[in-house]
């Protein structure tokens, strides 16, 4: 348990147990020799932070576990969270020069992990004293504005987070798969960065509990980091009642939610071929649901998800039934029976009936609204016809001077490691904004 | 199947794999299993006055992810009684005829010289090796590397020996020594048989940077020790070629050093030594080890046409000569194999920073007139590839290139960098030849810093 936030006992992701285990000292000593400390190293191409990968592995090797945390976060403060989340394998990991000459790639991202366990968090870096501090507004308290308000702490700034939930972190608090990063730790992460000297104000919505024009009355500048709205609901007949759920709303019940039980569910579909969809099959499979349907209305190489996730969860015993579409969800009173399935032609439902296949869950992982209003409701800032908040992307800076941006909201849904980043070069461009003398211009 | 039996200054063994007077060979237990095991002989642990020793004795040093690269001691000869240990290398050397058992000696007066020759005398042993090696603890007391050190004292030493026993004497070096040839010729000119080199060379094997203090650590303190193992094998075989190489040398060597597998014995052999002797490989895997070096020396002679170790015994030492004997005109310059290279770029950085500059990235433009075979196509290639799949083999400008190797030592690829020869010149000319003819003038020196000198 962190000592700021409070995780109750007894939720369903405690079950899980670790897919990468954290190495022993030995192990990653060993591992950390293999590495070849390749000139311009393809694996540093291959991170969105840039991080000097094989610098912090040969730290680790010289057992520099310090200076190896250090490198780490110097280019990317949520170097703890990355190690466990990153999709490892089409990054670094996956641009490593030992696959041509036919060896296992170095294990960068749970050397990472090692480095981060036991070197050192955050506080680490050394801190500027900004000339003149500004006050720094952040929307949502997820990885991008983490980032952005650590790297502004570092910079001599004040940042305050606006977080609607009881729990900051965002989807790494509430959307992770468990296996790879439980709740516990990615509050240990928060609890670092905000102990740079970052104000948290948790259960605050803004629109609700304070409007857009308050916010920017308040600070210098504003980071918009709300990332996405809520799970996209299907529109048919049936929907709506109990057992049908949104993926990332239910994955959260399994990671922030002890009251939440599986009991009685022996069988469950997820409609979605994107990564949510593979997690909360994966994540159905793990708490002992006997049968999972994985519902996609293409075929299994058009699936938007990571080609490794979806093969884990093959072999895992996911069914996956390629070309369908639910058509209707089938109740017996207000209790969940099953959905009806059409056979599917380029991903939109034809005439030919599938069949119909009975269901105690139906989770639904075909995407997330976007928050457009709360982005609009900034004076200048725009959305483009896709939902993503309009900036420019080396800086994070919307149609207004005062308002930067990052992450989902505006990238539409990619990783961590990409939130990071964009929230690293927003807390840059809002530090050279308020040096150069031009807040609330 | 090569015959791998030696005679060796008189002593005969099955095979030229013995163990090196150490730790390994401190009990008749210990060097039966290991003749069990496969080993030809076995030095036992030095017998002299009864000592007592510390703890802890041993440091290590690693290299990457391998540890013991090398190892240190300040363990001193024998803690048995001379009783006991007599005893079991006569029950030894019954029991195994047919090996070679050596008994290690350290003693200071002549007459203890005497009484011990004739004790090791009646256990039927093969023959005697004198320590003149040990480089700590007994080295203060006037023994071990104290003598070896002295080559007046160890040539008067090896002659009480040689007065007082009918058995085959090997004298042991140490390496500390300015040039290992003044003791060698001082055990000949002595009367020894043989002589067996390196013993350990004097070390701090490391500091305990928490407590401050060196390492192995005993209490608050340590002292120096002796180094051995793989990374002293260099220097090791330096010593033994020197030895072979000199004229009026002439008697057999027993090779000592880092030896880990056949590999590094077949090289001691080659560089004149007839037996080899291991500790530290021991040490770190024990008696197995020898199964493999064997086997594999025995495929090797097999391969060259070899019939014994004698044809290969100092085979390689015509080609051990003096810098100012080395032919100048040939010259080889680093070739990179496109289809091996993974792109590391290792040996771009170390040729860049630490060599001549000559190994480029794909993209870099070639100087003019320079050779430079793939730098062409290492520009196209960089164009043409697609950002998620950058081209990142290397080029080579020949022109600058001088042959070093570092390259081909860093690249961890096996075979992907060859140094493909080059010759300047079809004919041989060696320094001594231009020393010689009286063409060594190399310009650039200090009477050309002042055009007014001649």
């Amino acid at each position: 348990m962190t000592e700021r936030f409070d995780l109750p006992a007894g939720r369903l992701e405690t079950r899980f147990s670790d897919k990468a285990p954290a190495l022993s000292e030995s192990e990653a000593r060993r591992e950390a020799a293999r590495c070849l400390y390749c000139f311009d190293a393809p694996c540093i191409r291959s991170c969105p932070t840039s991080i000097d990968i094989p610098t912090f592995i040969r730290k680790i090797a010289t057992g520099n576990l310090r200076g190896s945390a250090r490198t780490i976060l110097s280019a990317n403060l949520l170097g703890a969270s990355c190690a466990r989340v990153c999709p490892v394998e089409v990054l670094c990991e996956g641009s490593c020069v030992y696959h041509d000459d036919g060896q296992p790639p170095i294990a960068i991202g749970r050397l990472q992990r090692h480095a981060m366990d036991h070197g050192g968090g955050p506080e680490l870096l050394p801190r500027l004293n900004a000339a003149r501090p500004g006050s720094i507004g952040l929307v949502g308290g997820g990885p991008a504005s983490l980032a952005c308000a650590g790297q502004l702490a570092l910079l001599g700034h004040r940042p305050v987070i606006y977080e609607k939930r009881a729990l900051p972190g965002g989807l790494n608090t509430t959307g992770v798969a468990p296996y790879k990063l439980p709740a516990e730790d990615a509050l240990e992460e928060v609890e670092s960065i905000l102990a740079l000297g970052v104000d948290l104000e948790t259960g605050v919505e803004i629109g609700r509990d304070l409007t857009a024009e308050e916010v920017l009355a308040r600070h210098d500048a504003v980071f918009l980091g709300p990332g996405l709205g809520p799970d996209s609901r299907l529109r048919v007949p049936g929907e709506e009642g109990p057992g049908v759920l949104g993926a990332v709303e239910w994955i959260e019940r399994i990671k922030n939610d002890a009251s939440y039980s599986l009991e009685g569910i022996t069988q469950a579909v997820v409609v979605g071929g994107g990564n949510t969809a593979i997690d909360a099959a994966r994540e159905l499979r793990g708490l002992g649901v006997e049968t999972v349907y994985l519902l996609y209305r293409r075929s299994a190489a058009e699936m938007g998800a990571y080609r490794h996730e979806s093969d884990e969860a093959l072999r895992g015993g996911v069914v996956l039934v390629e070309d369908v579409v639910v058509t209707e969800v089938l109740r017996e009173g207000d209790a969940l029976s099953g959905v009806r399935l059409a056979e599917a032609q380029g991903g939109r439902a034809t005439d030919v009936e599938h069949g119909v296949l009975p269901t105690d869950l139906v989770l639904l992982a075909i995407g997330q609204s976007k928050l457009v209003e709360l982005a609009r409701s900034f004076p200048g800032v725009e959305v483009d016809d896709r939902g993503r908040i309009v900036a420019d992307p080396a800086t994070g800076r919307t149609g207004n001077p005062r308002v930067f941006t990052g992450g989902d909201a505006l990238n539409g849904g990619k990783e961590v490691v990409n939130a990071a980043h964009d929230g690293q070069a927003a807390a840059r461009a809002i530090d050279e904004l308020i040096r150069d003398g031009g807040p609330r211009g | 199947m090569a015959d791998l039996s030696v005679d060796f200054a008189g002593i005969r063994s099955p095979n030229p794999f013995w163990l090196a007077s150490a730790p390994p060979t401190n009990s008749g237990d210990q060097v039966q299993r290991a003749f069990d095991a496969g080993w030809g002989g076995a030095v036992w642990k030095t017998l002299g006055t009864p000592i007592v020793n510390v703890s802890s004795r041993l440091g290590g040093v690693g290299y990457g992810a391998q540890p013991l690269m090398g190892l240190n001691n300040i363990e001193l000869i024998t803690d048995r009684p001379l009783s006991v240990n007599l005893k079991e290398i006569a029950q030894t050397k019954k029991l195994y005829p047919d090996h070679a058992v050596v008994v290690s000696l350290m003693f200071n007066e002549r007459s203890e010289w005497e009484d011990i020759l004739k004790r090791c005398e009646d256990t039927g042993c093969d023959g005697v090796e004198l320590n003149f090696g040990c480089p700590h603890g007994m080295c203060e007391r006037g023994m071990g590397s104290a003598v070896g050190q002295e080559p007046k004292v160890l040539e008067e030493l090896v002659r009480w020996v040689i007065g007082a026993t009918s058995l085959p004497v090997i004298a042991k070096l140490t390496p500390n020594v300015t040039d290992v040839v003044d003791p060698g010729l001082a055990a000949v000119r002595g009367g020894a048989h043989a002589v067996s080199l390196i013993n350990t060379v004097q070390s701090v094997i490391g500091v305990d940077l928490d407590r401050l203090v060196p390492l192995p650590r005993v209490g608050d303190a340590s002292s120096h020790g002796g180094y051995c193992g793989p990374a002293v094998k260099p220097i090791a075989l330096r010593m033994v070629a020197q030895l072979a190489r000199e004229r009026e040398f002439g008697i057999p060597i027993s090779g000592i050093g880092g030896i880990s597998d056949w590999r590094d014995a077949a090289e001691f052999i080659a560089l004149g030594a007839g037996t080899v002797q291991v500790c530290t490989a021991v040490m770190h895997h024990g008696f197995r080890i020898v199964d493999d070096m064997i086997e594999g020396l025995s495929d090797y002679l097999d391969s060259k046409g070899m019939g014994c170790v004698d044809d290969l015994v100092g085979a390689a030492i015509p080609g051990f000569r003096e810098w100012g004997d080395l032919d100048l005109n040939y010259h080889v310059v680093a070739e990179i194999d496109e289809a091996t290279c993974i792109g590391c770029q290792v040996c771009h950085v170390a040729c860049h920073d630490a060599a001549h500059q000559c190994i480029h990235l794909p993209g870099v433009a070639a100087i003019p007139g320079h050779t430079a075979p793939m730098a062409a196509r290492a520009a196209a290639q960089a164009t043409s590839a697609s950002p998620d799949a950058p081209y990142r083999v290397p080029w080579v400008d020949e022109t600058e290139c001088v042959g070093c190797n570092l390259c081909a030592l860093v690249c961890p690829v096996e075979g992907c960098i060859s140094m493909v020869e080059k010759r300047r010149a079809p004919e041989t000319e060696t320094w001594n030849d231009r020393v010689a003819k009286g063409t060594d003038h190399v310009p650039g020196g200090l009477a050309d810093l002042d055009p007014r000198r001649p």
